[in-house]
């Protein structure tokens, strides 16, 4: 058949990127091979665009880091010889298009990440983002997103311990359902994603292989949405119980030794297995179409290799041992056939019927073409830059701003989502969800580790570079407030259409915000995801780089979380506010603003601070400690009374710059941190803190059922306990039941 | 920690069960009895004391929880075991199992609020003749959690007062405080019934996990009374 234009750009391919696939195999490609090019050498699979700004990204830290660049997750060793594996995805257009498959085969595809390794997965986290609640279209997305998480997560038995919630206008069209998942592997016995040993037997194991999901990859996850949404053929169907079977059938198949690869059909499915395992490995394979097990009659040979039909690995065994393997899946009930073998050319070569229809070096269709594309600062770049916030009017009734930031659905409890997932499965739960990060024990080990998710989009969209930065000392923070040390990070960069030089400006800024504090920390970047195109109608998200962190707890029984403990503990500020009005939650939810600059970050003071709050948990002297962030100093001393069931009569510290009042109740300068202890064990903090030169202000003392907060001249927050309770926890069911 | 006992447990996996780590984790980590997994292919009981049904989503659950796990080989074999006075324990999915396959009376339906529930409960114990509670006492409250979509149980108007007439309702959902009101039932299920067993009393079937609250690290022990009842009976 003769290749026109129309066909390649079907699939997605632009006519520059056609003429690069000539040049690259020397003649015209069959309409398989064309359809291979067009997925491998997609965005979402090969990272064209993004590629040569994610090497900023450093690679090592104090933490043995692994970062194959070939291997489907990263991790970092927590003790020696034991691995934690974790990675962040997108199902944002799948999400938008079908929210609760969508947001399901989210899930399947980034746990398949983790145990394709050789993990055991122990853990999910879910970022997600859509318009503001208010209107039905957020509501019927949000809900579809999270029935379709619970649907999948809870029926594998992985518990879903974290994840965040944003509402706002840019994601109206575009929802961000980021998925997160870890998974824990003894270091020596990590599995490789490749294909080696010639004559060894390539194995197609888990479902069957359907039209669905056909383009997922290069046409849904790689362009705007437009007008039309004749899309919904692109998303796939989830089999939760399959995948549960093909994590045990793996495991058990690893465990035997006689597994030489195995790799994830995820996105391009069974072409982006077949050419990156042989790539990775410097081999080839000769697999024939026929022997792959399909759902439906009459499927073309670039229908197979393109579908993105779910709970399929690849897998290579060795020689002689493929019956031991072909049993194990047969145990769990599911297909495994062997499809064809390792060869030593090089060239992967597809039959279907007799006849080959694609025959392409493996390393030609892995090894996609790099653009460096252009950049331009945005219009609104230099106007919110600019904004004067000094004009913004104070309220009086600070108490009423309090309860409204806490009706905020940004705020706001997210119990009515975390309910509704299984976070307790595999019972390593120590600290559940609703802190700043989760803790799970690791058993047999003193070890925990503690996992966060944190990405504001409206910094970034105010100052790409700054925003980034403060993405990561926010996720590091409430690390150290529940005792772990940062030790690892996973990123899903959601921007718009890269090929519009505004956004891949942002774009560029974020990643290069990113690379630097991650450096500064010293925290390597040990796995990630690139999320192009989301906006709809020339409307983009905000530049959304949403960071998944890992922390290592020395001992796992050294935890804090969140709640003031007992009355008479004295409360304790680190850290210094400034007048940080601009991108705040109280700006917008007050006053209608998303506009001015983000808080200033000073990285040496935020290291100093979490240095500090760590110590203090490690060595048992907190009896609480809480991120001071999104709704300020405020809203983080309402959530520390909200709990523990108690109140706390505080004090505001001497300002002697003169900051607003506003600003020192709901101004999310960063770098500080609510610490409560006893009296005795307050000041050894307090003389931890000035041997390390970090400011610490004495609040005031845990007590009684009411939240007061004094300033100069007077009271001016007086709330109960149980009052912000029920608004806090009431806002999102609330907007849920209209 | 350990425990001298000689009681022998086994844990059925079926394809989709969740929770056999945890229960055994519970029972041999945590209290130091000798457990074994079951593949639900099994149909040779022997050498167990008492065999446990653990929770999860046996094939998926797609037809309707259970419906599919009653038909596997192991359960004729746990039914006889069950006959002839071999204690079963059901959690959650395994419950569920246990309805299906007439083990127990009555049926699941879906939580009222048509969403899986996850968090702690609390419980109220409502009787110790049998080998499940011995170690409890009858109005204790245990906070334990749950998690299920379907812990909606029903049983028709004769079969709860056999029920209550054979003294087989085991757990109500209640308050911190032990009272049983409609606040304090997280599914919708009658009566609040939360577990019940079977007239023999070797058969219980109940909806929260007593093996997610074994180890104190995770938020509650309270679900030790419950293994610990069980090293009583022999």
């Amino acid at each position: 058949m003769a290749i026109e234009a129309r066909m390649w750009r079907e699939l997605g391919l632009s006519d520059d990127e056609y003429q690069r696939v000539l040049d690259a195999i020397g003649r015209e490609p069959t309409p398989t091979e064309l359809a291979m090019f067009s997925v491998e050498w997609s965005e979402h699979c090969g990272y064209p665009r993004s590629r040569p700004l994610l090497a900023l990204f450093p690679k090592e830290g104090k933490y043995a880091a692994s970062t194959d660049a070939s291997a489907d997750a990263g991790g970092v060793e927590v003790r020696p010889g034991l691995t934690v594996l974790f990675k962040m995805e997108s199902h944002n257009h799948p999400s938008q298009v079908e929210p609760f498959q969508g947001a399901a085969t989210g899930v399947g595809g980034i746990i398949r990440d983790i145990f394709t390794m050789g993990a055991r997965p122990i853990a999910v986290l879910d970022p997600l983002r859509f318009g503001e609640l208010d209107e039905p279209l957020a509501r019927y997305l949000f809900r579809g997103v999270v029935n379709g998480i619970a649907f999948y997560g809870n029926c594998l038995g992985v518990p879903t311990i974290g994840g965040e919630l944003r509402f706002e206008e840019p994601y109206k069209g575009n929802c961000l359902v980021n998925v997160m998942a870890v998974g824990v592997v003894e270091t020596d016995k990590i599995a490789r994603s490749r294909a080696v040993g010639e004559g060894n037997p390539v194995i197609v194991v888990g479902n069957s292989t359907g039209r669905d999901g056909i383009g997922g990859a290069s046409i849904l996850a790689s362009h705007e949405f437009g007008e039309d949404e004749e899309k919904r053929p692109t998303v796939q169907i989830g089999d939760p119980f399959t995948e549960k079977c093909l994590i045990e059938a793996c495991l058990e198949a690893l465990a035997s030794g006689a597994v030489v690869g195995l790799k994830d059909m995820g996105a391009a499915g069974l072409t982006c297995t077949t050419c990156e395992m042989s790539a990775a490995g410097g081999h080839g394979m000769d697999v024939d179409l026929q022997k792959v097990p399909r759902r439906e009659p009459g499927m073309e040979p670039w229908e197979i290799m393109m579908s993105e039909s779910q709970e399929r690995m690849l897998l290579v065994a060795e020689k002689g041992r493929e019956e031991a393997v072909l049993g194990i899946f047969r145990k769990w009930g599911l297909n495994a056939v062997i499809v064809g073998k390792v060869t030593g050319d090089g060239i992967l070569r597809v039959r279907d019927n007799g006849q080959v229809v694609a025959e392409l070096e493996a390393k030609a269709l892995a090894d996609p073409p790099v653009y460096h594309l252009p950049t331009e600062e945005p219009a609104y770049y230099a106007e919110v830059q600019s904004a004067d916030l000094s004009k913004v009017l104070q309220p009086n009734d600070m108490g009423e701003v309090l309860r409204n930031v806490l009706a905020s659905p940004n705020i706001a409890s997210a119990a009515w989502v975390y309910h509704q997932y299984d976070h307790m499965v595999q019972t390593n739960t120590v600290v559940a969800p609703g802190g700043d990060a989760a803790v799970l024990q690791l058993k047999g080990y003193t070890e925990g580790i503690a996992v966060t998710t944190d990405g504001n989009g409206r910094y970034c969209y105010l100052d790409p570079y700054v925003g980034a930065q403060l993405v990561l000392a926010e996720a590091t923070r409430n690390l150290v407030c529940v005792g772990a040390e940062p030790a690892g990070v996973t990123d899903c960069l959601n921007f718009g259409n890269p090929e519009k030089p505004d956004r891949f400006w942002q774009f560029k800024r974020c990643v290069a915000g990113l690379a630097d504090a991650c450096k500064h920390f010293e925290l390597p970047v040990v796995s990630g995801n690139v999320s192009f195109y989301n906006e709809t109608l020339d409307t983009a998200v905000y530049p959304t780089p949403v960071l998944g962190v890992v922390g290592v707890l020395e001992d796992v029984r050294l935890h804090c979380t969140i709640g003031f403990k007992q009355a008479g503990d004295v409360v304790l500020l680190l850290g210094d506010t400034y007048e940080d009005l601009g991108g705040s939650e109280y700006l917008k939810r007050i006053h209608g603003l998303v506009t001015g600059k983000p808080p200033a970050l000073d990285l040496d003071r935020e290291r100093a601070v979490q240095g500090v709050c760590l110590a203090a948990v490690r060595e048992g002297l907190a009896a609480s400690a809480h991120d001071c962030s999104d709704g300020g100093l405020a809203v983080a001393l309402a959530e520390c009374c909200i709990g523990g069931q108690i109140g706390a009569s505080i004090t505001l510290p001497a300002d002697p710059d003169g900051v607003r009042l506003d600003a020192r109740l709901f101004g999310e300068s960063p770098s500080r941190i609510v610490l409560s202890a006893s009296p005795e064990n307050a000041d050894r903090i307090q003389q931890m803190a000035a041997k390390r030169g970090v400011p610490v202000h004495l609040l005031g003392e845990v007590g009684g059922d009411t939240l007061t907060i004094e300033a100069e001249d007077g009271v001016r927050i007086s709330e109960s306990v149980a009052g912000m309770d029920a608004i806090w926890r009431g806002a999102i069911p609330s907007l849920m039941s209209e | 920690m350990a425990t001298a006992t000689k009681m022998r447990f086994g844990i059925v996996i079926f394809p989709g069960s969740n929770c056999e780590t945890d229960t055994w984790h519970a029972l041999n980590d945590q209290m130091g009895a000798p457990v074994d997994y079951i593949w639900h292919g099994e149909t040779d009981l022997s050498g167990y004391d008492c065999v446990i049904l653990p929770g999860g989503f046996s094939y998926g659950d797609y037809l309707r929880t259970g419906a599919v796990a009653r038909f596997s080989p192991v359960m004729g074999a746990v039914m006889e075991f069950a006959d002839k006075g071999g204690l079963v324990l059901g959690i959650c999915n395994g419950f569920q199992i246990m309805l299906e396959a007439g083990m127990l009376p009555g049926a699941m339906m879906r939580n009222v609020c048509q969403t899986l529930v996850c968090k702690y409960v609390h419980l109220r114990v409502e009787t110790t003749d049998g080998p499940y509670t011995r170690a409890m006492s009858k109005g204790q409250v245990l906070r334990i959690p749950i998690a299920h979509g379907e812990g909606n149980y029903y049983a028709d108007e004769a079969a709860l007062a056999d029920l209550k007439r054979n003294d087989q309702i085991v757990f109500r959902f209640s308050t911190a405080e032990g009272e049983i009101t409609p606040e304090a039932n997280p599914n919708g299920s009658l009566e609040n019934i939360a577990g019940i067993c079977n007239r023999e009393r070797n058969v219980l079937g109940l909806m929260p996990h007593p093996e997610r609250c074994s180890d104190p690290i995770l938020g509650s022990a309270d679900g030790r009374l419950v293994w610990e009842s069980l090293l009583q009976a022999v």
